[in-house]
């Protein structure tokens, strides 16, 4: 047994990466001087990159179940596991500059670590214990991540708000495995699907419990309450982190649990209303935002709506599984570029303070348009693609419904990124605007070019996520 | 439908030329020293940029043989997952189309505005804002399609709300709402053809070919729904037409013209080349319907125009009349009636020379509208009065052009609604009868406002009032020289456009 053990550990080179990286900028922090603390940023980005290096290494491998089937490297897995890395990777570089002046802050790099081996483990996870164990890991390492300003009150009230959800929604979790444990006799997702019975109230119960908990995750309805504060409160590139990492292993994780559920569950319906009901709150409460922060936090829950449109198509469209992978890819990269722009604009959050931009910042402005755009899903842009597989994934899925209430969504998702970009473009500044420096401002704009090449240059992704399917099958 | 010659990339780079040039426009450092040479110097580069794809479009027009089929293909992969390829080509409606777009933005650039301290951004937008719209014309790929067709409106988001006056902001989002919510409606519709088709292609000449949604049926529908939708709000028909009095009347005065120009006819080009030809079953149960709003939209039009004091308001409002005659057209070239085939080819290519003609006329109308605003402040056309003595050129190039609009016998107007209402009367007599009213309330507007304008006394408030500049007559000039071009010998763009109007209603 411990040889099998041994042996799967190839299976799971970049989560190894991850956490013996995360423990040595723990070291390294500990005995670094201040003025070397920086160093752990560093260390991270090599970690970060040697981790997504080796993803990319076992893309064209077997894709199988191992540790005993509870967690699995498929395509999905990996290009999540390469999505949630890239994220990290720019996030690192956003992290620099903003805490460059925090003297202990080497650990926070260990925390930032940990908490995407979090989110990429839930991504992987095919056992309802493994998806408890990743998604406590990823919560954990958040709450003190967006806490990380210590003496901010509102960064304090959103890690308050943050842990009150993610405990409530832990805790419902555990009662829900009890449930389906008691009911197929095991936790992994391969033995719900044999023994999983095809109605019992129980299993209903259990398994809304653990979508509730995934919900917390993704900031979908009815969970999603600490999304708009977290991304207020929370340091800018923590912000653009939580609001983007744990909720691709989110999404995965759920996609990977409705499909083991038995149609007779009624999980497809279900989805759909999460999805629409998700994508109709963000967007309406993000209308009148005057804070760019927290509309960039409502925003993040209407794009979990419209990922939502894709597990509501599982099994029915193809596209279903190459959609909700290009969508988060096209999300991340242009959520982090949104957010990056925050961070190099020194966390400026009022609207108003974003008039004139085009002019005191013309490359910065440009920036957060493209990026706007993209989360809008204007062609050619990446986001365009990704709704346009969405859509089309939802319609082929008989849900042609969810995609107008998408597409009706897009329209009212114009209106409040149009009230930043308006006055960036069409007003005069009215105070200097004073930025963060090269990093921050070298992600972004490298986030930037990345939404309009990924945009037109989509076949390369689209065609590795062609036939992509999630274990276990 | 395809002819088998692959051509070299010309229609390729009628789109991608004015879109380096954008580019390089965009890199240019911002004016804040403003010196007259250099923005001088600026905008006549901008224009030799854009005059670029003019003349690639003559070319193109001298190498169409009007065989009735797509033709000077270029096409490469470009998503083969989705089914998505790079493809463009022409046909005899949307050559004209890209060649009215290529000469109304050479004439629209030239057109001296105010830049507002920010002229590379402005000529930059202008020319992307080209590229997209050409590229919506000659896309022969429904992914591409939609990609320029939102690209432009973008372009012109930006265009009003910076260059625009008044209440510019709220116009611009007024007009990015709208029209972008067609577009969605039309995205949802597009997705509706491409999941029929078999293996999955966005590729045009293809759907046409097969035929792959046949009438009949709630899904067939709501695609045709979805896709009217977006085609009506872009044309725009009553009652979706709120966007553009606002839109029209805050943009700059170049924006106007290709907002009433081009932008527009996106949205008729659009019923034909997807309503019409991709879904011609549904078109014909549908064909009454639009035919009584387009004749709405015709009457409506013009007694809206009429009650207008605004000058660029009351030319908005034309337009909304005159897109409604190009409906009309089309409506009753895709009726269903058996053996009126030579009717509904002369309405189609009727509300074909009248996309283009419009285009010219109406893109003159505001460009002259702005040459008023520059020097009276104000579009008030009471505040106006006897400026023919001062400014023979302004009187002369707003006669023309209105003329033409009307519908003057020698002018391009002329010809376009003859040819819709002469094929309409055979097919539907009720509903040109109506629409011929609109005829006569055009007619009643443009004299009216005239007549308040140009003649009477001159107030003593425009005693300086000066004439346009060469720089304002040379492209107005153009534009109206192709108006009675076209007036005059319309046959080498009636051949060229019936060559497809033939080939789509048969012989």
């Amino acid at each position: 047994m411990s040889r099998e053990m041994t042996a799967s550990l190839g299976d799971i080179v970049p989560e190894l990466i991850l956490l013996g990286g995360g423990i040595a900028i723990l070291l390294y922090a500990m005995f670094a001087p201040r003025r070397a603390q920086v160093g752990a940023a560093l260390l991270a980005l090599a970690i970060s990159v040697a981790a997504a290096t080796a993803t990319i290494a076992m893309l064209d491998g077997g894709q199988t179940l191992t540790f005993f089937d509870t967690y699995s490297t498929d395509d999905v897995a990996l290009w999540s596991k390469l999505i949630i890395l890239v994220a990290t990777i720019a996030v690192i570089a956003l992290s620099v500059p903003w805490f460059i002046r925090d003297p202990r802050h080497g650990e926070y790099y260990m925390l930032l670590l940990f908490s995407s081996l979090g989110a990429a483990l839930l991504a992987g996870a095919s056992d309802l214990m493994e998806i408890v164990m990743a998604i406590v890991l990823s919560s954990a390492t958040g709450y003190i991540l967006v806490a990380y300003h210590r003496r901010s009150k509102l960064a304090s009230e959103a890690a308050i708000k943050y842990f009150l959800i993610s405990a409530l929604t832990s805790s419902s979790m555990l009662i829900g495995v009890a449930l389906l444990f008691g009911l197929a006799g095991t936790t992994t997702l391969s033995g719900l699907r044999d023994g999983l019975p095809d109605d019992a109230a129980a299993l209903i119960v259990g398994a809304a419990l653990i979508v509730a908990a995934l919900a917390f995750k993704m900031g979908s309805f009815p969970a999603h309450a600490w999304m708009p504060d977290v991304a207020q409160g929370a340091p800018a590139p923590v912000a653009a982190f939580v609001t983007t990492v744990p909720k691709v292993g989110g999404l995965v994780a759920l996609a990977r649990l409705v499909s083991v559920l038995p149609d007779t569950v009624g999980w497809r319906p279900l989805v759909a209303l999460l999805a629409a009901a998700t994508m109709t709150l963000g967007n309406l409460a993000a209308l009148w935002q005057e804070d760019v922060r927290r509309l960039l936090g409502w925003s993040a829950v209407s794009q979990t709506g419209y990922a939502l449109m894709a597990l509501a198509a599982l099994g029915r469209s193809a596209l279903a599984i190459p959609s909700l992978m290009y969508f988060l890819l096209a999300y991340v990269v242009a959520n982090i570029a949104a957010f990056g722009v925050v961070v190099e604009l020194r966390g400026r959050t009022d609207r108003a303070s974003y008039a004139g931009l085009a002019r005191a910042r013309p490359m910065l402005a440009i920036s957060l348009v493209i990026a706007f755009l993209s989360l809008i899903g204007i062609p050619p842009l990446v986001g365009f693609g990704a709704k346009l597989a969405l859509f089309t994934a939802a319609i082929e899925a008989d849900y042609g419904w969810l995609a107008i209430v998408a597409a009706a969504n897009t329209v009212v998702s114009i209106f409040y990124y149009a009230r930043v970009m308006a006055p960036a473009y069409f007003d005069d500044a009215t105070a200097p605007v004073p930025v963060l420096g090269r990093w921050a401002a070298s992600a972004t704009y490298i986030l930037t070019a990345t939404i309009i090449v990924a945009g037109i240059a989509a076949e390369p992704v689209l065609e590795s996520l062609r036939g992509a399917w999630l274990l276990p099958r | 439908m395809e002819s088998a010659r692959e051509s070299k990339p010309l229609l390729t780079a009628t789109i991608f030329v004015p879109l380096v040039a954008a580019l390089g426009f965009a890199l240019l450092p911002g004016t804040s020293d403003d010196s007259r040479r250099r923005i001088t110097t600026m905008r006549i580069a901008a224009t030799l940029l854009a005059a670029i794809p003019l003349i690639l479009m003559v070319v193109a027009w001298l190498r169409f043989d009007g065989t009735g089929q797509f033709e000077l293909l270029e096409s490469t992969r470009w998503i083969p997952t989705l089914g998505v390829g790079y493809k463009v080509g022409i046909d005899g409606v949307s050559l004209p189309l890209a060649a009215m777009t290529a000469l109304l933005f050479v004439a629209s650039i030239a057109y001296p505005v105010d830049f507002g301290g920010r002229a590379p951004r402005y000529l930059a937008l202008m020319l992307f804002l080209e590229s997209a719209s050409l590229g919506v014309f000659l896309a022969l790929d429904m992914f591409l399609f939609y990609v320029f067709w939102d690209l432009s409106l973008v372009g012109m988001f930006f265009l009003i709300g910076a260059w625009g006056h008044d209440g510019a902001q709220r116009s611009a989002l007024k007009f990015f709402l709208y029209t972008l919510a067609g577009s969605l409606a039309l995205l949802l519709g597009i997705i509706g053809i491409y999941l029929k088709t078999d293996p999955r292609t966005f590729d045009i000449p293809t759907i046409i070919e097969q035929g792959v949604l046949p009438a009949g049926g709630a899904y067939s529908t709501l695609v045709f729904l979805g896709m009217f939708l977006g085609f009506a709000i872009k044309t725009p028909m009553v009652p979706f037409h709120t966007w553009l009095p606002p839109a029209h009347v805050d943009a700059p005065a170049p924006a106007s013209a290709i907002l009433a120009g081009v932008l527009l006819k996106m949205g008729t080009y659009g019923f034909f080349r997807f309503l019409m030809q991709m879904l011609p079953g549904t078109f014909e149960r549908f064909a009454p319907a639009l035919g009584v709003l387009a004749v709405i939209s015709i009457i409506y039009g013009a007694l809206v125009a009429l009650a207008q004091t605004n000058l660029k308001r009351l030319v908005a409002y034309t337009s909304v009349n005159h897109m409604g005659y190009v409906i009309l057209g089309l409506a009753a070239a895709g009726w269903a009636v058996t053996g009126e085939e030579r009717a509904q080819a002369i309405a189609l290519t009727g509300a074909v020379v009248e996309m283009v003609a419009h285009g010219l006329i109406t893109g003159a109308l505001f460009l002259i509208s702005g040459s008023v605003l520059t020097r009276a402040r104000t579009y008030e056309i009471d505040a106006l009065g006897g400026l023919a003595g001062r400014s023979p050129a302004l009187t002369g190039t707003t006669a023309v052009a209105a003329f033409a609009s009307l519908g003057l016998p020698g002018l391009a107007g002329f010809v376009a609604e003859f040819q819709i209402f002469a094929g309409t009367l055979s097919i539907q007599p009720w509903l040109a009868g109506v629409g011929l009213l609109g005829i006569v309330l055009t007619a009643a507007l443009f004299l009216r406002m005239l007549q308040k304008v140009f003649l009477g006394a001159l107030p003593d408030r425009w005693r300086e009032w000066t004439d346009l500049s060469p720089a304002e007559t040379v492209p107005l000039g153009a534009l109206l020289a192709m108006v009675l071009v076209i007036g005059v010998v319309p046959f080498w763009l009636l051949d060229v456009i019936d060559s497809t109007a033939t080939a789509f209603t048969g012989p």
